[in-house]
């Protein structure tokens, strides 16, 4: 199983994919995962790779070999369209960062639901920031998307609340696990 | 137990393991997580940041002759800092176990080139390895330490980006205590007279022969043999895309890289009908193979440049082509320096002063893209002065506007021979000292500015202003680069200064806690704002277009930059 997170810096991809790899571990696969966050600190695109299955030799996913691409932020969806397999899922925040050209206005933000229908039918949306908002704490969307994705994923719920308690702690623990499970509860198509 | 390690962490990992006494580093990506997670996990071994690569292998080496096992890690480029040391540390006696981490960049995520410094381990005459995976970061730096105290020599280890920065199943192994340092002297092995080096080199040459009998046997150099149409020879990274992409090839997998392994190599070619060589960046593995004689595929059918991936080494080997997707032109998203970065202001009004802007490495070189455009050149670390005093010097006095920004762990770095040098040349140019109190770009590492050491102890706190006077320059001036109309004022005196001149801007990185803004948004009265875009040409992410008036989002740090800077007084909320 490929999985591809995108997103912006500061978006917390990378402890989404950090929890994501120590479940997978725990559940008993081999686990590989990569991103790139050199100057990711400074609102650059983002983009971690998880894969796991029997034995893993490539920390990268291969061109069309994407089963499921969590998206953080839309325009950032579009960027790794090529990575993604025909019947692949895709499941996207819906939230918008004006990269700096739209910001100065030179560039109209796209819209990017077409682009994603062309290449797979298995797109949904969800409103993270709100959810979010509503559970008082605008830094879980990370989480809640990892709750959605889960769905999505062999281990119990139990397993990811295992991992939840040995890598967080305290308020920011319960939080997220709280987070976690209204994404998991979240219905998509 | 197993872990998901970084090969960073596993590097780490394995210093506890090996027993390691001391650890030294300047921050640099893709290495920078190995000593943090040092300091954060092992606090038993002695960690520092030292203001350079070359002080950082010069200390390991001080370590290394006390017995005690080291480690000094450092990106690639850093290594070209620490040349100077390493090519003559191979003619001394390696006492404790001395590694040099290596973390090159191939395609270039963080770095001003992607130098392959396997080339390092042929120049230095020294065994390398190169891991694969976190697992083997972890198992092969102990192995290193095993193979320099059995050989007297510094061994390398060559991570690559992918190598350090992904995560894999690591099993952990038992921490083995240090050994005891003692202070003797073996002076005929570490006084590197001509006199003694002369003799010293036969030694190294014979040396590396017994490392090649070594390599050929050596348990992680291994010989995969499965269907033998097609035979790949790969180390690093290289062989887990082409095993990802040919399961079922024979490889010839080097985890101990240099020296090649002739014997292994030769025995390998002939068992199998095709040879590739799978490696990133230069042909070091496949100039070796044709050198024994031996006929193969590699730099004709793989790119010399860039990162390899599963799919370049599938469409190379079995000569396949990727689909072409449909081509979007999506907006793109580059790096950029955060909302209230005080650099802004001080780049501001450089530009402001029509000069040119001579630059370094740091979080500033972003300065480079537009709408600032104020970073004029970026070669390496501490070149930006020397280049504005060479430009300076080649068109005479007073014919232009010169001057050079530099961060303050930079210019500790290697900033400090350049501004002396202009001082002693009689230099004209301005130099610009961005004061943020951090190592910015790497994620906030301390320095001999901070007061504050890798371990979290009180040290001592450099005063620039007083530095800078110690090495000449007489005109020099503290400021607050958060106040434009005054940044701007002060440029332009320096400028006109008839002598080398420099500007301390002092204020610390929006990152960190001392930072000096609020936090609290401003907002822009659109009845107010008539569009004119004059803040916009701040570059900050935090001001949008939208509608034909700027508009300040959430993101906003309440610098006050954009409200010093607009005429109709649209700009407001408390700074």
């Amino acid at each position: 199983m490929n999985i591809l997170m995108a997103g912006v810096g500061g978006q917390g991809i990378i402890l989404a994919s950090d929890i994501l790899a120590q479940v997978m571990l725990v559940y008993g696969y081999d686990v590989k995962k990569s991103e790139i966050h050199g100057m990711a600190q400074r609102g650059g695109s983002v983009m971690s790779h998880i894969r796991f299955s029997d034995r893993v030799f490539s920390p990268i996913i291969s061109k069309a070999g994407c089963d499921i691409l969590v998206s953080f932020e839309e325009v950032e969806t579009a960027r790794y369209l090529d990575f993604l397999k025909p019947d692949a899922r895709v499941i996207i925040n819906r939230y918008r960062l004006s990269p700096p050209s739209v910001a100065l206005g030179v560039d109209e933000y796209p819209d990017i639901s077409d682009l994603i229908k062309e290449k797979t039918p298995h797109v949904c949306f969800i409103d993270g920031d709100n959810i979010a908002r509503s559970l008082g704490d605008p830094r879980v969307v990370n989480t809640i998307m990892l709750g959605v994705l889960s769905a999505l994923l062999e281990p119990d719920e139990s397993i990811w609340e295992e991992c939840f308690h040995t890598m967080l702690k305290g308020r920011i623990r319960d939080v997220n696990i709280q987070a976690f499970k209204a994404g998991r509860a979240a219905k998509i198509n | 137990m197993k872990k998901i390690l970084s090969g960073n962490e596993a590097i780490a990992q394995a210093a506890m393991e090996a027993g390691v006494h001391i650890a030294t580093a300047y921050p640099g990506t893709p290495s920078t997580e190995i000593l943090e997670t040092i300091v954060r996990k092992f606090p038993r071994i002695h960690a520092e940041w030292t203001p350079n690569e070359k002080v950082a292998l010069e200390v390991a080496a001080g370590a290394s002759y006390a017995g005690a096992r080291v480690i000094a890690a450092m990106k690639h480029v850093g290594v070209n800092v620490a040349a100077d040391p390493l090519l003559t540390l191979p003619y001394t006696y390696i006492r404790g176990g001395l590694i040099l981490v290596s973390t090159d960049d191939p395609e270039l995520f963080s770095s001003q080139n992607e130098q392959d410094n396997r080339n390092y381990a042929r120049f230095a005459k020294i065994p390398m390895l190169e891991p694969s995976s976190s697992q083997e970061a972890k198992d092969f730096t102990i192995e290193a330490f095993e193979i320099s105290e059995e050989f007297g020599t510094p061994v390398m280890v060559r991570t690559t980006t992918r190598i350090s920065h992904s995560g894999c199943i690591v099993e952990l192994g038992d921490i083995k205590d240090p050994a005891t340092p003692t202070l003797e002297k073996y002076s005929a092995q570490w006084v590197m007279l001509p006199a003694i080096a002369r003799v010293r080199h036969p030694i190294i040459e014979e040396r590396m022969q017994r490392l090649k009998v070594f390599s050929n046997t050596h348990k992680y150099n291994v010989m995969e043999i499965n269907n033998t149409t097609i035979g790949i020879i790969s180390s690093g990274i290289a062989y887990q895309y082409a095993k990802e992409v040919l399961p079922d090839a024979s490889f010839l997998k080097l985890g101990l890289s240099y020296p090649l392994p002739d014997k292994m190599i030769r025995e390998f070619a002939s068992k199998v009908d095709e040879l590739w060589v799978v490696e990133e960046l230069d042909p070091f593995i496949e100039q070796e193979v044709k050198a024994l004689g031996i006929t193969c595929h590699g730099k004709d059918r793989i790119p010399l440049c860039g990162e390899l991936t599963p799919d370049i080494v599938r469409n190379a080997i079995l000569n396949t082509k990727d689909e072409k997707g449909a081509q979007y032109n999506l907006p793109a998203r580059p790096p950029n320096m955060c909302p209230g970065c005080p650099h802004r202001g001080i780049l501001w009004a450089l530009k402001r002063n029509k000069c040119f802007i001579a630059g370094d490495i740091g979080c500033y070189t972003l300065g480079f893209l537009p709408p600032l455009e104020a970073i004029d050149t970026c070669l390496c670390m501490g070149a930006g002065i020397n280049h504005a005093h060479g430009i300076s010097k080649a068109l005479g006095p007073g014919k232009a506007k010169i001057a050079a920004v530099i961060g303050d762990s930079t210019f500790f770095h290697s900033g400090i021979t350049g501004l002396l040098n202009l001082a002693y040349n009689n230099g004209t140019a301005l130099v610009v000292i961005l004061d943020n109190r951090t190592t910015a770009m790497t994620g906030a590492q301390d320095h001999p500015g901070t007061g504050i050491t890798l371990e979290g102890d009180h040290t001592i706190d450099i005063n620039l202003e007083t530095l800078v006077r110690s090495l000449g320059i007489e005109w020099v001036e503290t400021i607050d680069p958060y106040d434009l109309k005054n940044a701007r004022k002060m440029v332009k005196k320096a400028l006109e200064h008839k002598g080398p001149a420099v500007i301390i801007s002092s204020a610390p990185c929006v990152l960190l806690k001392s930072r000096k803004v609020s936090g609290r948004p401003l907002k822009i009265d659109a009845d107010k704002c008539n569009g004119c875009k004059v803040c916009l040409g701040l570059g900050c992410p935090a001001i949008e277009f939208r509608d034909g008036k700027a508009f300040i989002t959430e993101v906003c740090s309440g610098c006050g930059m954009c409200r010093d800077l607009c005429a109709f007084d649209a700009i407001g909320g408390s700074v």
